[in-house]
């Protein structure tokens, strides 16, 4: 395969871009979506890129059609995704939660600006975290990716196009404003150095009449795809393991959502990513995600030059949430501080998570600018020198 | 080593594309760390436009300047708006022109270099609009923040194609204009 991009080598590129080029070197050949800043540039790449490599990309009418249309490209057997915005990724709510009923593998990208309503478009934000994590209705689960650089824009766009399809599940890419339209050096790997998972398929009669079946005991079906001969029903109702409709069952509701559940939760080791910075023999303890991590990770240095023993945990993985991992450092440290982009949302998680083993103070600031790490410093020292 | 440089002016004069440019002879071509952000209002000329370069031997944390090494200011209200944040003792190009009323007291502690910038690039290419790349040549002449040789290529990477030529002469005005300098000082 040639990529119509450099491969092997550097480039100075934006956000946006390399979640395209990335998206592209993992297998989405599918792209559907409706244009909104600041994800406009993911898909005029993939409108510029995915034509030259066998691949489809097509504008829908709105954001509710962009992901039907990824969710139909699924059950197709292509590698799909779709990106967006605030104002998109709430139309999108609905069809999330029928990917996740229907265990459709898709990526779906959110690059938050300030919101609600369509707030301040160009400007970055981090108020949707709750909502990529809750904003569906009904009980569900998928998995949660934040950026906070471009390469790990690039990173993680791989990562989640392979836990969607390892795991049959919907994965959100959770960016922001800055990290879209930031342009950075990201190495892109040759495509042979690119870990490319696939879905599995039926093996077996027995499997392809089972489309939400459990034959190897670790919750995920392998899926049928359509035109390769398999007759399959696919239904947002509460379905038996043929896929058909059973909605007043209370045994085949359970067993299919705790199905669901256990499919992610089962491998929280896998899909969990962190990085830990100067925690050691940190006494105060700051976790933050996204960008705000760059400028927490300078104000650990600053504060380190000032004497306060303090240590970074960036969160890779918002959700599922590694709550244990968060009350460990809980007793370790005596205060966790979490700035975020928004009035206070990872704050929840962080906060449950510490049972009141140390305490947890939000640092929060929203109005389109990341906080800078003098802000953050000040903070700290503010709360340690009580 | 974290050096910060900021470009400023109004939508159209080309700061972002300076930038884009000059990040990427630093991460391309000289294998630095190098981020690049932009803010700039809805409107696509006119509106105020600002851009930020950080390059680094390290992974960047703060993506952002803090207190800029290099500033470029293409516009009034970018210098108004702007100049109070550069470091003490940065190297500052200005354009003359466009830019009439100056801060004596925090020019005092700045080495600022002031250019009819868009006049000399309307002279040199014909075309005023060559001012953002003759602007770089000045910048990198004057700090060596990345070599000639690195902004060149990142020129020709990036703008239009068939304007090559036309762009590396107006950077080539530039070097000379910051070779200039150097001399007199010398």
């Amino acid at each position: 395969m040639r990529y119509p991009f450099v491969t092997g080598g550097s480039d100075f590129i934006q956000g946006d871009e390399a979640i395209a080029r990335a998206a592209i070197m993992a297998g989405c050949r599918f792209y559907a979506g409706y244009p909104i800043t600041p994800a406009s540039e993911i898909f005029e790449a993939m409108a510029l890129y995915l034509p030259l490599v066998d691949g489809v990309s097509i504008q829908m009418e709105d954001e509710i059609g962009s992901i039907a249309a990824i969710i139909g490209a699924s059950w197709a057997g292509a590698k799909a995704m779709t990106a967006t915005s605030g104002p998109g990724f709430s139309l999108m709510q609905e069809n999330l939660g029928y990917a996740v009923m229907t265990e459709t593998p898709i990526v779906v990208v959110n690059m938050q600006r300030g919101g609600p309503s369509t707030g301040q478009p160009t400007l970055p934000a981090q108020g949707d975290m709750m909502q990529a994590i809750w904003g569906t209705h009904g009980d569900h689960m998928l998995i949660v990716l934040v950026p906070s650089t471009v390469q790990e824009a690039f990173d993680f766009t791989v990562r989640a196009f392979n836990l969607a399809e390892k795991y049959r599940t919907p994965v959100v890419v959770l960016g922001d404003a800055e990290i879209a339209h930031m342009r950075e050096r990201v190495n892109i790997p040759k495509p042979e150095e690119i870990k490319v998972v696939n879905r599995k398929l039926p093996r077996t009669p027995e499997e392809e009449r089972m489309p939400f079946g459990d034959p190897d005991g670790d919750g995920v079906p392998p899926m049928p795809i359509f035109g390769r001969g398999y007759r399959t029903y696919v239904t947002g109702l509460t379905h038996d393991e043929s896929g058909h409709p059973k909605t007043v069952d209370r045994e085949i509701h359970e067993r299919l959502i705790k199905r669901i559940f256990r499919k992610i939760l089962d491998n929280k080791a896998d899909i969990i990513s962190y990085h830990e910075y100067e925690l050691e023999d940190a006494e105060v303890a700051i976790v933050a995600t996204g960008i705000v991590s760059r400028s927490a990770m300078r104000a650990v240095k600053m504060l380190r030059e000032r004497g306060v023993k303090v240590g970074l945990l960036k969160l890779d993985t918002i959700w599922p949430f590694d709550f244990d991992m968060i009350k460990k450092l809980a007793e370790r440290v005596h205060r966790i501080y979490v700035p975020e982009m928004n009035l206070g949302q990872l704050y929840h998680l962080v906060k449950e998570g510490a049972e009141g083993l140390a305490e947890v103070t939000l640092i929060d600031k929203i109005g389109g600018e990341v906080h800078t790490p003098g802000e953050i410093v000040k903070r700290i020292e503010r709360g340690e020198r009580r | 080593m974290r050096k910060e440089v900021l470009f400023s002016g109004f939508g159209g004069q080309g700061v972002i594309l300076a930038s884009v440019i000059l990040g990427r002879a630093a991460a391309v071509y000289e294998g630095y760390y190098a981020v690049q952000t932009q803010s700039y209002g809805p409107e696509s000329r006119g509106g105020a436009s600002r851009a930020e370069v950080v390059i680094s031997d390290e992974p960047v944390d703060y993506p952002k300047a803090l207190s800029p090494d290099y500033a470029v200011f293409f516009s009034q209200e970018a210098y108004t708006k702007y100049v109070h944040e550069v470091r003490e003792g940065a190297i500052v190009i200005v354009e003359k022109d466009l830019v009439p009323h100056r801060d004596p007291e925090v020019e005092n502690r700045l080495r600022v270099y002031e250019y009819p910038l868009t006049e000399l690039a309307e002279q040199t290419t014909g075309l005023s609009l060559t001012m953002n790349i003759l602007t770089l040549g000045i910048l990198v002449g004057l700090t060596r923040v990345v070599s000639r040789e690195s902004i060149e290529k990142a020129v020709r990477d990036s703008v239009p194609g068939g304007t090559e030529e036309v762009n590396l002469k107006a950077l080539k005005k530039g070097f000379e204009l910051a070779d200039s300098v150097a001399d007199s000082a010398s």
